[in-house]
């Protein structure tokens, strides 16, 4: 990956949190105390029930690949980070998240177990979560 | 419903142009609104309400308070409702709440755009972050097409779908957009040329995604005191529905689109079901959209998209549910990369008989469906049922 080419996150007060985990190597998911749910991405009030009484649960950043596409082109992102493999990840806590599978387009498909891994942006305590093949 | 007031399409035009260097956005959004009001046999002065999305070139800020000004309008009424590029389908269905409810009578709905001229490559390039969302999604270099993309993989998966089927469906739109002078790409394509063009974004090729397009469309819709006035053929509203469909918390389910709920309650209020369909005009941003929507409007059961789509039911005019019959957004026109708009105008089309010949439908009753925003994270679904005037 080409770390300096990705956009860096806007980390607001309500975001804050999530990114500097992240930084220190953490996938963090939000936990409604009503209601039960957890959910990716983080708010303040839960979406499903509107309560403001949510925690922090720390994933453990394992799950699969619900799906996947492959860019092999894409303006805008260096040509030496091509093909990009966007996907959707299902983590084990439930929740679906967009991130990418670092990995040559072959090793993965729809069902592929994947582990987080962090990758740094030009900003301090903040890294982005993506996921690579699941060592077996 | 039928003890509602009656609210019709008067007037639908579409700009020619595909590509528009030497014209300002502004200028095609007045020069669609003058091709209405010509169709309908209106006058500018008419109009008492105004209808219209973001304005691509400005963003979406004060896009109503801009557009007016340029074109000169005094609307008692205005909406600026901005799903993307189904926005221009709920106009429609908004439109005909506030005649029936008395707030206008002569409402104008414009759309214009030229991200051609401007060279964007929209389907495949990265963009800055803006939304909320955007700083989970788009840091991963997620694109509309790899979005797209998503959904097709994951309906490929869940259902068997093949990039054959998908191939089905730009086979069909190319095959109207022959006989459409008018048409950006008047090639027939076959389901091989389809799978033989590059692949963009794993499982969708070149051919599975639309086109980039200047232009602009504009409609009319008009109450029954107004219609009785014309002499112009006009359209019926019968039905309206809307829906957004979103990342649900993370419970995203790519394989669906909202266009289930919108088509619901688009049929109920019409009291017609799909089965009453003659033409069917369906948003297709890319091949995978049509599917998608082909099954959640109910044309065929979830999952069955690929098998409905061979064997030449989308091909006018014999097809089992003719659509898209000007070459649609795979291959005549997207503009300002916003569909909803040719999506009605088509429709009101067939239903006037006056498709090109060699498409015309014998339609009594069409559905034109918009689709906005990204199936991969959320969208806005519009449906609308429109009646023929002698139906």
């Amino acid at each position: 990956m080409s770390e300096a080419s990705r956009p860096v996150p806007e980390v607001t007060p309500e975001t804050e949190r999530y990114w500097e985990a992240a930084a220190d190597g953490r996938l963090l998911l939000r936990e409604c105390r009503d209601c039960g749910l957890t959910y990716h991405y983080p708010r303040a009030l839960c979406p499903d029930c509107f309560s403001d009484d949510v925690d922090w649960l720390e994933a453990a950043g394992t799950g699969e690949v619900y799906s996947y596409s492959v860019a092999h082109s894409m303006s805008g992102w260096p040509a030496d980070d091509l093909p990009l493999v966007v996907a959707y990840v299902e983590l084990d806590e439930g929740p679906r998240m967009v991130t990418n599978v670092d990995c040559d387009p072959d090793e993965v498909t729809v069902g592929t177990r994947v582990e987080v891994r962090f990758v740094d942006v030009d900003a301090d305590d903040v890294a982005i979560p993506v996921f690579v093949p699941a060592a077996e | 419903m039928a003890s509602e007031e009656p609210v019709y399409i008067a007037g639908a035009y579409e700009h020619p142009t595909r590509e528009a260097p030497d014209k300002s956005t502004m200028q095609l959004h007045a020069e669609v609104a003058k091709g209405a009001l010509e169709d309908a046999g209106l006058e500018k002065d008419d109009v008492d309400a105004y209808f219209t999305a973001g304005v691509p070139e400005h963003g979406s800020g004060l896009s109503p308070l801009v557009a007016a000004d340029y074109l000169g309008l005094d609307p008692s009424y205005a909406d600026t409702t901005d799903y993307g590029g189904s926005s221009y389908v709920s106009h429609v269905g908004h439109a005909a709440s506030a005649i029936r409810d008395g707030k206008c009578d002569v409402a104008l709905i414009t759309l214009a755009g030229r991200p051609r001229s401007r060279g964007q490559a929209t389907g495949s390039g990265v963009r800055g972050l803006q939304t909320m969302q955007d700083s989970f999604e788009r840091v991963y270099g997620v694109t509309n097409v790899t979005m797209y993309g998503m959904a097709a993989q994951r309906h490929m998966h869940e259902h068997g779908t093949t990039s054959a089927q998908l191939a089905e469906i730009r086979a069909a739109a190319s095959h109207h957009a022959q006989y459409n002078e008018h048409a950006m790409y008047q090639e027939p394509v076959s389901v091989e040329d389809v799978l033989e063009s590059r692949v963009v974004a794993d499982p969708l090729h070149l051919l599975d995604c639309c086109v980039i397009s200047d232009g602009g469309g504009a409609l009319l819709v008009v109450s029954e005191d107004v219609r009785s006035t014309l002499e112009r053929s006009c359209v019926e509203v019968l039905g309206h529905g809307e829906a957004i469909g979103h990342q649900d918390a993370g419970r995203i389910d790519l394989s669906k689109t909202a266009a289930d709920q919108s088509g619901a309650r688009a049929f109920e209020e019409a009291g017609l079901g799909p089965e009453h369909v003659d033409y069917a005009s369906i948003y297709d941003s890319f091949t995978i959209t049509v599917l998608e929507a082909l099954e959640d409007l109910g044309f065929c059961a979830k999952g069955d998209g690929g098998k409905f789509v061979e064997g030449g039911t989308l091909r006018a005019p014999d097809g089992e549910l003719p659509f898209n019959t000007d070459g649609g957004g795979l291959c005549s026109n997207h503009p300002a990369n916003r569909g909803g708009m040719t999506k009605v105008i088509e429709a009101v089309r067939q239903l006037r008989g006056e498709a090109t010949d060699e498409v015309q439908v014998d339609a009594d009753v069409a559905l034109a469906h918009g689709t906005g925003g990204s199936i991969g994270t959320r969208h806005g679904a519009a449906t609308l049922v429109l009646g023929g005037e002698d139906r």
